[in-house]
């Protein structure tokens, strides 16, 4: 047992409990540590909402005796968090909002309940952007969250919490969710592999929702094979959930050393437009060239419906939130306003009181998209646009087997520097949002630093087509060593 | 499309959201700034193009009718801000 455990991968740590190195309980209270006293203190992190420190110590002990009864998994033991949007049964669970800052599920999201079943150790549930609406995790109503790499920026949104918390070392891996972005974009700004997966190949029971039929769970890792050993047990089909697609679900770390030479790459030029940062440009294509060096070719191609993902998802996006929010009222469960005088009043008040900001503006964003005589002219329309976009990329993979381009447009901004205005914080999802209107897989990797910060390369497969982007993004990181730098004082 | 203080209004009712009356006007213009992002979807012609609902174009899955859950109410119950006798209670709603 060594005091650098922190700094070893999921995979190492499965091997390490395997090889008899350290117990669960030992590696379990290492994390706890280091959660007390970089995360939950004065000026900490603020990765976590909620550390389940009891919890995690008894299934940490009930873990090493599953393995000493010769019943373990590749995951038995091993530690992770999830992101404060997966129910966990008993455990608070509070979406990032003052709304459900009181609520505790009566069950397990199906995501939870896989890992439950290897004997994972959940170490506690990670701060978010309210209702995962944001780019910067500063609409949590628990506060915002440090980026471990300069602690005056932002570690993206809105699975920021589980981003820094992994950059950090708290835990080694972490679970998040991405409806626009919100997986790719934080493990973009603070270093890590995250991957958002086909839409129905992860349950979305028990996930709060967002924008059904975007929303999607995923890893955030260290590494792409790290990645792959999340994807095995995220991964399932879920008769609870009517849009969990009942499809075989490989091992991924079965291909991950598979030969990439003759893999084509495809660029679409949207992504570099002129407008792009010079050096963000050169670090994604610096990237891009070891893909190159490993036998892979690129071509230019052409994703022409790319500009309108922004203004397609924020219709989408909100008018689906405004749906899934309206079961906040006050009545059955969560945040309910003080001697309400009718039930318009109780409604009203609690959902005025329970909500921030940004989504009071995306309920009523979608509520009057969806509105009488207003249907046709967004929803309708935003549906029609997300079809051409699904068109563009269904046209380019017949000739590519990847698309690449950067996650973000620049690195991690600082805090509050675009609190100010909604629709600049929306321009930071601009290349991530046409992976969720159509549907696809996405990843992002670390491709270098600006500025001392790091900075994603995106990667887009085609429908499920997992395997083949962690098989790419972990040759890639065999030649590379970006994935391997951590923050200065971690 | 701009949105008036009276617009922002009739949205936040039909919402059931209170807002308070000095947040109207900035709620206005953001509402109005975000619209204006969202009407770029008119530069493009989707005349005859089928809205997509699924990604995948995958259809609703039926299931036989068939009790699957438990008795959890005291569960459930739980989290209700007020009850009584295992019923949610609200303000009265019938005169």
């Amino acid at each position: 047992m060594s005091t650098d455990m922190h700094n070893l991968t999921l995979a190492q740590i499965s091997k390490g409990l395997e090889a008899g190195d350290f117990t669960s309980v030992e590696i379990t209270q290492h994390f706890l540590d280091r959660i007390d006293t970089l995360d939950q203190n004065d000026g900490g992190i603020n990765s976590f909402i909620t550390v389940t420190k009891d919890q995690a110590l008894a299934d940490a002990k009930a873990a090493d005796e599953r393995r000493a009864a010769g019943n373990a998994t590749a995951w038995t033991g091993v530690p992770f968090a999830h992101k404060d949007i997966f129910c966990t049964d008993g455990t608070l669970t509070t979406c990032g909002s003052k709304m459900l800052s009181n609520f505790v599920p009566p069950y397990d999201a199906t995501v939870v309940d896989n890992f439950k079943q290897q004997g994972a150790v959940c170490l506690g549930k990670t701060n978010m952007d309210e209702f995962a609406m944001g780019s910067s995790n500063e609409s949590s109503f628990f506060g915002g969250v440090k980026n471990p790499w300069n602690k005056e920026t932002i570690p993206g949104g809105s699975s920021g919490g589980s981003a820094a918390a992994v950059a950090a070392r708290l835990v080694p891996a972490a679970t998040g969710t991405d409806t626009g972005g919100s997986i790719r974009q934080p493990a973009a700004l603070c270093g890590l592999t995250g991957l958002k997966p086909t839409y129905g190949r992860c349950s979305r029971f028990g996930m709060i929702a967002f924008a059904s039929s975007l929303d999607q769970a995923g890893p955030m890792t260290q590494t792409a094979e790290d990645a792959a050993m999340m994807l095995n047990i995220m991964s399932s089909f879920d008769e609870k959930d009517s849009t969990s697609i009942d499809q075989a679900v490989p091992d991924y770390t079965d291909t991950l050393n598979n030969d990439i030479a003759g893999k084509v790459i495809g660029l679409p030029k949207e992504f570099f437009p002129d407008s792009l940062d010079s050096e963000m440009a050169a670090t994604v294509k610096a990237a891009i060239s070891e893909f190159e060096k490993l036998g892979c070719t690129v071509k230019e191609i052409s994703l022409p419906s790319t500009d309108l993902a922004i203004p397609a998802y924020y219709v989408v996006a909100p008018a689906e939130c405004s749906a899934n929010l309206s079961r906040m009222d006050g009545v059955r469960f969560g945040h309910r306003c003080d001697d309400p005088k009718d039930i318009e009043d109780l409604y009203k008040r609690s959902r005025g009181e329970g909500f921030g900001d940004e989504v009071k503006r995306r309920i009523m964003i979608g509520t009057y998209a969806l509105s009488t005589g207003f249907y046709d002219a967004y929803y309708v329309k935003a549906q029609q646009i997300r079809r051409l976009i699904k068109n563009d990329f269904v046209k380019a993979f017949e000739g590519v087997d990847i698309i690449m381009g950067p996650v973000t447009p620049t690195p991690a901004f600082k805090a509050g520097e675009h609190s100010g205005d909604p629709v600049e914080m929306y321009m930071e999802d601009k290349f991530t949002l046409s992976c969720n209107l159509a549907g696809l897989p996405g990843m992002s990797i670390p491709a270098g630093q600006i500025n001392g910060l790091p900075v994603g390369l995106q990667m887009i497969g085609n429908y499920w087509d997992e395997a083949n982007m962690l098989n790419m993004a972990h040759q890639f990181q065999q030649v590379t060593d970006h994935h391997k730098q951590t923050p200065a004082n971690i | 499309m701009a949105l008036d203080r009276s617009d922002v209004k009739s949205i936040a009712d039909l919402a059931r959201l209170a807002i308070s009356d000095e947040n109207i006007d900035k709620y206005s213009t953001e509402l109005s700034s975000i619209l204006d992002l969202v009407e770029q979807m008119n530069a493009v012609n989707t005349d005859g193009v089928q809205p997509l609902a699924h990604p995948t174009d995958a259809v609703q899955r039926l299931r036989a009718d068939v009790v699957t859950e438990s008795n959890n109410r005291e569960k459930y119950m739980a989290n209700a801000p007020a009850q009584e006798e295992g019923l949610f209670l609200v303000p009265k709603v019938v005169e």
